[in-house]
């Protein structure tokens, strides 16, 4: 290029690397102590890959005359997973009014709810299940409580973001005709949040359908146990009846659900 | 040799609509052509044609004698390295930084495996310079989001620079910038033009500024050539009848001013 | 009755009619009797737990399973963020790309999506053998099922002009990639894949349950041995270990918003 000789001086100074090169060195240390923690290696990696191989071959052809032994606990799982997230569903609303600003006037008690549902959130329904195993024994009493604790940390959490969205105008319409507190919420509040509160519901029904299937490992009842079964007799073919059936049964469910929560909203 | 020449050309989209028709035109180093139309008129899709963003249905384009037309692979990226192109939208990746995006400019001219590990010094310099060929040399480092939209197409107008191209296309360019920043920029463009010598080829909306900065216009329609010759000749009837009506107030830089 | 109360009519009735049917079929009775005496037991553990349970000099203590659950999420994160690159470039549709090819990248991804990850892990025990390897590779394949199914909309969403702007450049299909397409996806890879990351410390703490490694093997034994002091100490760890991972990610996630 012709044209005027750039002086030097007059272009700025690149910035530091040092910041990139340093972030760069610290995930590549995570993933080594991770590597290392854990034992990970490919030569393990690779030497397992052919058990994985072999397995694999003895899952297929699927045993689908076992399919008429995993109905009923199949049905079970379903019945779990929706009478768990109805009860976590109840108890869910008062959370939700508790938890969300604009319903409660005092920061102190939003936030202690805000609080406990964020708690009730960080422990996996697996481990809800395996302690409700240890309380009530075997069964699905446990599944489905461990099902609705998290239903309700889940549904309360998105349903008082959404009350704290609401539109205020009939809110201040009710107030103006000197409305109390309650037929404020029961009449202005209510109908907005209804649509969004059942999509909520359905979403988290989605989830627990899949959580549902694997709640039985821990004894907690459902199709989960006889993927235990199965595996722990090396019968491979009838574990792939069982996981074909429960992607069959959690597609179809994700479908029904995502059309359902479509029309709601 | 002409620099480009478009023998026969035809474009039809799959949808049957003819976006140009029979185009056969031909332009020498240095000049500044300003193309106009209406919108749909075929301009976008010409200057596209060139540097073969879009294909074309029928016809040969020529860069210095070699078509692009049927240019493959590395040969194709090759005449493409010498066409350089500036976009209504800028079109910079806007979470690198300025001087990246002026480098990206160069990727043309080395292997896929040394862009990789970054660029010579040589091209950082040379992108250095072609930002403050633009006056912008001082943002080299700042993300482009961070610039105003005069400023993002004077990065586009340097990235063009590195890649030391022999023609620049200019699709629209001012076409979302305020008249001010219209004006900065069609200097910039004519400054290298006249500097450089490099062909410069340019869709505008407004007659006003193409007459205030072409060599030579073209007027197209309803993707045919329906006018080709200097500004002189381009008087209001003549874009009356490229138009196809009068000229609207809304076509000149001046009355689109509030 | 107009045409709408009808199918109201019908809603209530369906709704009614599966509630009966999920409620018919649970088991009424099988509640131990103890169950009331355990639930305080629980309760007193979370209160007085096992402080001594934190650091054994010998190991196997509360700070080396959860560092083994961290390690876990980190590498089963890090494969499927790998992994799940050339799915979502599959997957995601395009303007010049037959609707049946991001369509069947879709569907995969689905398929991964659903397939639970603790039977995932289960099927890696039996390949590598019990232990936190099978659980990072579990976690790492089922995680390609969300992560891809998110990468693949960044990439929709992207704008295509940078993409035009290097094509008219003269560059290759590789550098394209490389200086318009990864600059604009990467933040938004890395926000979702630290995102997957706060769910796999979740997933990591109940590998153990099956032997796939982490802090949930000395919880299922001190669960079925009924101590429930080191039950507490160790959801606890669990509660404090989520909540500050949370806290971190979010906090970079912020940060590349």
């Amino acid at each position: 290029m012709s044209g005027t000789p750039t002086p030097a001086a007059a272009l700025p100074k690149p910035p530091s690397k040092l910041k990139h090169g340093l972030t760069l060195v610290l995930v590549v240390l995570l993933l080594w102590g991770s590597a290392h923690r854990i034992e990970a290696s490919f030569g393990r990696l690779f030497k397992g890959l052919p058990n994985m191989g072999d397995l694999l071959r003895e899952m297929f052809p699927p045993k689908w005359s076992y399919f008429d032994n995993v109905v009923h606990p199949m049905l079970d799982t379903i019945r779990m997973a929706i009478a768990g997230t109805t009860l976590g569903a109840i108890v869910a609303v008062p959370l939700a009014v508790l938890a969300a600003a604009n319903m409660v006037r005092s920061p102190w008690i939003y936030q202690t709810f805000r609080f406990i549902l964020n708690l009730l959130r960080t422990i996996p329904d697996l481990l809800l299940a395996a302690m409700f195993v240890a309380i009530f024994g075997l069964g699905m009493i446990p599944g489905i409580l461990a099902l609705a604790v998290f239903s309700v940390g889940l549904i309360a959490k998105l349903t008082y973001e959404s009350l704290e969205t609401i539109d205020r105008g009939p809110l201040e319409a009710m107030t103006s005709v000197g409305a109390n507190r309650l037929q404020l919420i029961l009449f202005s509040v209510v109908p907005q949040i209804i649509p969004h509160f059942i999509s909520y519901v359905l979403y988290t029904f989605e989830i627990n359908v899949r959580a549902a299937a694997v709640l039985g490992l821990v004894g907690a009842g459902g199709i989960g146990l006889y993927y235990e079964k199965t595996l722990g007799f090396l019968e491979y073919d009838k574990t792939n009846t069982i996981i074909l059936f429960t992607l069959a049964i959690v597609l179809a469910v994700d479908y029904l659900s995502t059309k359902l929560r479509e029309k709601l909203l | 040799m002409y620099l480009i020449e478009l023998r026969n050309v035809s474009k039809i989209y799959p949808n049957g609509t003819k976006g140009l028709n029979n185009i056969n035109l031909t332009f020498d180093k240095g000049e500044f052509v300003v193309v106009v139309g209406l919108s749909g008129a075929g301009k976008s899709t010409l200057l596209r044609s060139i540097n073969r963003l879009h294909e074309i249905s029928e016809g040969d384009i020529r860069i210095q004698g070699q078509s692009i037309t049927a240019a493959k692979g590395a040969q194709l990226r090759r005449i493409r390295r010498g066409i350089g192109m500036v976009f209504q939208s800028f079109n910079l990746v806007k979470r690198s930084s300025v001087l990246r995006n002026v480098l990206a400019g160069r990727v043309g001219y080395h292997s896929t495996l040394r862009t990789l590990f970054g660029f010579p010094k040589a091209d950082v310099d040379l992108a250095l310079q072609a930002l403050n060929r633009v006056n912008i040399a001082e943002k080299a480092y700042i993300r482009a989001d961070q610039l105003s939209g005069g400023q993002q197409q004077r990065v586009a107008i340097a990235r063009v620079l590195a890649q030391e191209a022999q023609i620049i296309l200019a699709d629209e360019p001012v076409a979302s910038l305020d008249p001010l920043t219209t004006k900065q920029v069609m200097d910039d463009l004519k400054r290298i033009n006249r500097e450089l010598g490099i062909t410069t080829i340019v869709n505008l909306h407004y007659i006003d500024l193409a007459r205030e900065y072409a060599t030579r216009i073209v007027g197209l329609r309803a993707g045919e050539v329906v006018f080709d010759g200097p500004v002189a000749e381009a008087t209001d009837e003549r874009f009356s009848e490229i138009y196809g009506r009068p000229i609207q107030r809304d076509e000149l830089l001046e009355g689109a001013q509030p | 009755m107009s045409r709408k109360r009808w199918i109201r009519w019908l809603i209530f009735a369906i709704v009614v009619l599966i509630y009966v049917w999920t409620f018919w079929g649970l088991p009424v009775s099988g509640i131990k009797p103890t169950a009331g005496q355990i639930t305080r037991s629980i309760f007193h553990g979370l209160f007085h737990p096992d402080w001594g349970y934190v650091y054994l000099p010998d190991g196997e203590d509360l700070l080396r399973g959860l560092l083994d659950t961290l390690a876990i999420a980190v590498l089963g994160t890090f494969i499927s963020a790998i992994l799940c690159v050339p799915f979502a470039f599959w997957a995601a549709s395009g303007r010049n790309k037959p609707r049946l090819q991001s369509g069947a990248g879709k569907l995969i991804l689905s398929f991964i999506r659903t397939f639970p990850e603790i039977v995932m892990a289960l099927l890696f025990i039996k390949a590598v053998g019990p232990g936190s390897f099978a659980g990072a590779l579990a976690l790492g394949l089922h995680s390609i099922g969300m992560l891809g199914k998110l990468f693949a909309e960044e990439i929709e969403n992207m704008d295509a002009g940078p993409t035009e702007a290097l094509v008219a450049t003269g560059a290759s299909r590789f550098q394209i990639l490389w200086f318009a397409i990864l600059p604009q996806v990467l933040p938004g890879f890395l926000s979702y894949t630290l995102y997957r990351f706060e769910l796999n410390v979740r997933s990591a703490t109940i590998l153990g349950i099956i032997g796939a490694g982490g802090i949930g093997t000395p919880l299922i034994f001190a669960l079925n041995t009924r101590h429930w002091d080191r039950v507490g100490i160790i959801l606890l760890g669990i509660i404090v270990t989520v909540t500050l991972i949370d806290f971190v990610s979010g906090y970079f996630r912020r940060k590349l918003a």
